[in-house]
């Protein structure tokens, strides 16, 4: 089955040497499209034969030997509870993708595909890589295809987003490179004889404790890196304009995929390796991630441009994620994963939406719509659920996820305070608000645009490729433990040995070692109460 | 053991499947689409079986029954999370069974007649299934987070419905407006929802209801008010009930099943619900009495001064519902329970009543226009009505017998409700606490009394009584009254059930007193003993002839409201009374008029606000100083990367160049 993992990784690249070799568009078309829809039906064994009974332990494992002399990098591979569902959320995304794509891309065809290719094997490489360094590599790899769909392929402002994506995603990932240096050679010297490495299991396992000076650097160091990405605010400026400019596929890949590349960090690297940082710290991202939820939504209700709107509403969906992540409690966190989830299926959706109504009349402004309802009634109904979908009705998969958040959070010690759940919870009004705006302005009230009159409903290729983001979203609203049960022990393991390890390191910590900072700011000095930590 | 039990899911997945028939088919075929009389009976099936279904567990049922509680699945687990798809019924939930699809079913019969024409017939009967489904998981729900998927399903339903003519912008706007302020209720009640889990460990109402001695009083209080908070916004009381007159954008059945009969009675069914835990904290339902009191008069009041007659019978269930709040706040939930049944008779009729006289004021249009006049009126204005009652003497009949019931008329159904709800806020300020604040409840319960039976006599005379003033109001309509005509049997049979129901419905209450008058022990208030197990009852302080005078009292105001309603209105003197009235209650009738400017003071100072907020202050940070900021730093970098222009040429090299040189960098470090 670690084969069958790494097979699946690389076919996308596989469909690359086809599109290559393609001698018409049509080909690449059909080439791309065969390559993601076999990805997507060889990774479901993966998830048929996944053990949910031990999702902590990773499974499908394959490792390689070390890389370089003296540094103990590997090739590791393998899926547990944290990555499974982000890995099958991507490789399902794979056809959907290149089917919106499908009429919309008329120059460098081949090249399109190509980048949608690359896109697929760096963001599955991502969520399957078990060594910080191979993670790294793929997180980098994702941005440079991505970097091109804008860039190329993208609105009239495309440079603009393009650099301003770079650059800021870059800033974040080369501070990230820095810290992951630093780590490789503290964990070598603490746990590994003195050998570089970055094998995350070693990273995570209860033996290896970081101090607390280091452990504050390379928290701020990593999580500024996948707040960036996520993003979280204040550093979210980046994504509107990218999400605009973008092509519909790489909006979609973007919001759906990528932007989880950041909440799965935080997860996976912050909380279990810089427990103490990360519980100090916790209500401080808790906070940002509040702002961003209501300030999202203010700013997503006040946008002309429908695609403006969506992003600014990822922004506000994702700080219910992050809030869930730092509530560090079981219900909160499970809530995050499926949130994020619930975010790629929901907003990728309505990308995908979006996308087909500017496909036939090229423009993204509310205002040039209106009472198209009743032109476009299927357009209307697929719209109408994402919307659902996104502002949380219960049925429907985001209010499985907002509710775990916030009913978790309302509960966390570590965040300590009612307050973020109820600040968090306006979010839901304001989503409603201006999610429904945005819906009654696109379509309802009378036509007051000729160009609408005679708009065409989506045909069969787009119905298609909405219809399994319709299921799951109805899919996991009525029965959500499908899909949770695959993280519920590992979330609950991470968790609880994450808090286990923080209180191992204040309690081994002496405050004469530390600077008074860092006493202070972990309490160290004073008596250590358990149920601080607790 | 019920020995229907078994049959207990299909009442809700009946609805639903009648939904996905005609809503997936209807969407798929247009030619499905012109099966009118199919998808019509096929939907109205969908309710009346459910409703066959609940008689059946409630002959088999009696009020000391065990709550049968079924389980279909595992909904939401995480961690020590977890709640059911499971279905409860007892006798609180079988009563909103009942009336649910009982109501529900006349209601779609009629809708048969009423949306006969309408190009979008079949997805209003899917979406009317649809409601009754999310309705009936809001009543049955066995835990609070199901009967929160219903409250919200029947939120989304309503607007759909409200907005179901959407190319009318006003009607989109005021279904977007009922989903909002509905939501601003949610809030509170998801809230309520993590308070209530973190106090008990379970959302299950049965777990609930066995744990309330255990809730700590401080959680219990704010529970309960922001569950308050959530129940004004369904049930359209202040400070929330400004979307429901709007609400009236929706066909009439609609506001019939959803604003008047059912969905607006979700909150006083929720309060019911945990009547356990809203009696151990009496500050809240002092909270909650004064809440039902003032919007009970404030509602009344507004109701005088409309002429739009959907308005009129709007703010009525506004101010209605604002009795069975109070009713609730003095404990008398069976009390709040039996008004809302004698209520979904009485004012789900109206409604009816209304939506014939309007579909019979198009036709009068339509018949006006085929002859090529021009018309233009307003086919819900009480102005351009009267004289009604020769031409549609079922509804004419059926409406009067509903204004008999609203107005607390002796032996009509609202009578002996309206009497208990007073009875009770009367009780409950005889009783320990807050007296004072009771009895002046209970003195604005009479006011309202008065009004009710006031402005339901002046909208009934207004109506059917004196001329057809259409024809000499509007030009071209002058041979108007030719085409007025009763409407046909699937519009009048529901009137007349209703009707019959308005009439008699109130026998299912009587009034313990007057057994106890006659020296009987005999219990004559079959509601109450149903419902005595489910929910809180508190003591009674008054004595039978206190309990006489009062009846005295509210039969004399009903009486004196009705006949001085008829001698203002009778003889086509409605707009010359409004005018007097205007003139001697000067600005207090100016204030009614202008609905208190509810909506003024929100659009004003909260909507407008955060909008030009967001719009003019946060918009702008983002982009100039959040991203300013960003553009700084990224002026720097750029500063930096124009050294590798020189290298290179164009952007797009330029950074995929940073990439590979430091990957490049750092292997070596990593090397070295």
């Amino acid at each position: 089955m670690s084969t069958l993992l790494n097979f699946t990784i690389y076919l996308p690249l596989a469909g690359l040497i086809g599109i290559l070799l393609a001698k018409t568009d049509k080909q690449v078309k059909w080439v791309s499209f065969i390559a993601t829809l076999a990805t997507f039906i060889i990774s479901l064994p993966l998830m048929l034969n996944f053990d949910a009974s031990s999702s902590g332990v990773q499974q499908y494992v394959s490792q390689s030997g070390a890389w370089l002399p003296g540094l103990d990098i590997k090739y590791i591979m393998g899926l547990d509870g944290l990555s499974l569902l982000l890995f099958m959320l991507t490789t399902l995304f794979g056809p959907i993708v290149v089917l919106s794509a499908w009429n919309s891309v008329s120059k460098h065809v081949k090249g399109f595909f190509a980048m949608l290719m690359i896109l697929q094997t760096a963001s599955l490489g991502v969520f399957a890589a078990l060594d910080l360094f191979v993670f790294y590599i793929f997180f980098e790899l994702s941005l440079i295809p991505m970097y091109f769909l804008i860039g190329i392929w993208g609105g009239k402002e495309r440079i603009t987003a393009t650099i301003k994506f770079f650059i800021y995603t870059l800033f974040g990932s080369l501070i990230m490179l820095v810290g992951l240096i630093y780590l490789g050679y503290y964990a070598g010297n603490a746990v590994n004889h003195g050998v570089f490495t970055t094998d995350w299991r070693i990273l995570a396992s209860p033996a290896f404790h970081i101090g607390l000076v280091q452990q504050t650097y390379l928290f701020l160091a990593f999580a500024l890196a996948f707040c960036i990405k996520v993003p979280l605010f204040p550093f979210h400026t980046w994504l509107p304009y990218a999400h605009t400019e973008a092509p519909t596929a790489g909006s979609v890949v973007l919001a759906a995929i990528m932007l989880k590349m950041g909440t799965y960090g935080l997860l996976r690297f912050c909380l279990p390796l810089f427990p103490n940082a990360s519980m100090t710290f916790a209500p401080y991202l808790a906070i940002l991630a509040i702002i961003g939820i209501i300030y999202g939504a203010l700013v997503a209700m006040v946008q002309k441009d429908v695609k403006k709107l969506v992003a600014y509403s990822s922004v506000s969906h994702l700080g219910f994620v992050v809030l869930g992540i730092f509530a560090m409690t079981t219900i909160s966190v499970q809530g995050s994963i499926i949130q994020m989830i619930n975010h790629g299926l929901s907003t990728g959706a309505l990308f995908l939406i979006v996308g087909m109504i500017y496909d036939r009349r090229h423009t993204r402004e509310i205002s040039e719509y209106g009472g198209i309802a009743r032109v476009v009634p299927i357009f209307a109904l697929m719209f109408m659920i994402a919307t659902l979908a996104s502002i949380g009705l219960p049925g429907l998969n985001g209010f499985v996820g907002e509710f775990l958040i916030l009913t978790g959070s309302f509960g966390s010690t570590v965040l300590g305070s009612h307050a973020f759940t109820i600040f968090a919870a306006m979010g839901v009004v304001l989503a409603a608000a201006y999610m429904l705006w945005m819906y009654r302005r696109v379509l309802f009230g009378p036509i007051t645009n000729e160009k609408n009159k005679s708009l065409i409903d989506l045909n069969a290729r787009e119905i298609g490729l909405l219809i399994p983001l319709v299921i799951l979203m109805f899919w996991i609203g009525i029965h959500p433990s499908t899909f949770t049960r695959y993280s519920e022990k590992q979330v609950s393991e991470l968790l609880q040995g994450s808090k286990n390890k923080a209180m191992a390191i204040r309690q081994n910590a002496k405050s004469s070692e530390l600077p008074e900072w860092a006493s202070r700011m972990y309490d160290i000095t004073s008596k250590i109460a358990e149920n601080n930590i607790k | 053991m019920n020995p229907y039990s078994d049959l207990i899911p299909f009442i809700v997945a009946i609805p639903l499947l009648g939904f996905l028939i005609n809503g997936l088919i209807g969407l798929k075929s247009k030619s499905y689409r012109k099966h009118k009389a199919f998808i019509g009976g096929l939907s109205t099936l969908a309710v009346f079986i459910p409703f066959i279904i609940a008689v059946l567990l409630f002959i088999n049922m009696s009020s000391d029954s065990e709550p049968i509680v079924v389980h279909l699945f595992t909904w939401i687990k995480a961690g020590h999370f977890s709640t059911d798809i499971a279905y409860r019924i007892d006798p609180l939930s079988i009563v909103m069974v009942m009336v649910v699809t009982g109501v529900g079913s006349l209601i779609h019969l009629y809708s048969m007649g009423y949306m006969a024409d309408d190009r979008g017939y079949w997805k209003f009967f899917a979406y009317m299934n649809l409601f009754i489904f999310a309705m009936l998981n809001l009543v049955m729900g066995s835990n609070v987070l199901l009967l929160f998927l219903g409250w919200e399903g029947v939120g989304l339903c309503s607007f759909l419905l409200i907005g179901f003519w959407y190319e009318d912008m006003s009607k989109a706007i005021a279904a977007k407006k009922a989903f909002l302020y509905n939501r601003v209720g949610d809030f509170a009640f998801l809230i309520a929802m993590f308070m209530l889990y973190q106090a008990v460990g379970s959302l299950d109402f049965g777990v609930i209801l066995k744990n309330v001695h255990n809730i700590p009083h401080n959680a219990a209080f704010w529970i309960t008010i922001l569950m308050l908070v959530g129940a004004t916004g369904k049930s359209a009381q202040i400070p929330l009930f400004v979307w429901l007159p709007d609400a009236m954008a929706g066909p009439t059945p609609v506001s019939s099943l959803i604003h008047a009969a059912t969905m607006v009675t979700s909150g006083v069914y929720l309060i019911s619900r945990l009547s356990f835990l809203y009696t151990l904290v009496p500050s809240v339902m002092l909270v909650v009495a004064v809440i039902g009191g003032v919007t009970a008069l404030v509602a009344a009041t507004i109701a005088i001064t409309q002429q739009d007659i959907k308005r009129v019978l709007a703010y009525s269930t506004v101010s209605q519902l604002g009795y069975m709040f109070l009713a609730l706040g003095a404990g008398g939930y069976a009390a709040a329970m039996f008004h809302l049944i004698t209520h979904a008779f009485f004012k789900g009729l109206l409604f009816l009543g209304a939506g014939s006289v309007i579909t019979s004021m198009h036709r009068v249009e339509h018949k006006l226009e085929h002859n090529g006049e021009h018309v233009d009126f307003d086919p819900q204005d009480m102005r351009n009505m009267g004289g009604l009652k020769k031409y549609m003497p079922s509804t004419y009949w059926t409406f009067m017998l509903a204004t008999l019931a609203i107005s607390g008329i002796p032996i009509f159904a609202g009578f002996f409700s309206k009497d208990e709800v007073l009875a009770f806020a009367f009780n409950a300020g005889l009783g320990q606490y807050a007296q004072g604040m009771y009895f002046a409840v209970w003195g604005i319960g009479m006011i309202t009394a008065f009004l009710t039976g006031f402005y339901m006599f002046r909208l009934t005379i207004g109506t059917f009584h004196g001329t057809f003033k259409l024809p000499k109001r509007v030009k071209g309509a002058e041979n108007a009254e030719q085409y007025l005509e009763e409407n046909g049997w699937n519009m009048t049979v529901p009137l007349w059930i209703l009707g019959i129901l308005s009439a008699i419905g109130g026998f299912i209450g009587l009034p313990e007193f007057w057994a106890e008058t006659f020296g009987s022990e005999a219990h004559i208030n079959v509601l109450h003993n149903w419902l005595e197990n489910v929910t809180a009852t508190v003591s009674s302080h008054a004595s039978v002839g206190t309990e006489w005078i009062l009846m005295l009292i509210s039969i004399i105001l009903a009486v004196g409201a009705a006949i001085i309603a008829y001698k203002m209105y009778s003889d086509d003197k409605v707009e010359a009374s409004d005018a007097m009235l205007a003139k001697r209650f000067g600005g207090l009738y100016q204030l009614w008029a202008d609905k208190y400017n509810f909506d003024e003071a929100y659009e004003g100072y909260v909507v407008n606000p955060v909008v030009k907020f967001s719009d003019k202050v946060l918009a702008v940070f983002d982009m100039k100083v959040v991203d300013g900021i960003v553009n700084a730093v990224g002026g720097i970098i750029r500063l930096f990367g124009s050294i590798f222009r020189y290298i290179q040429t164009g952007v797009t090299q330029n950074y995929a160049l940073i990439m590979v040189l430091g990957v490049i960098i750092v292997l070596g470090i990593l090397i070295l």
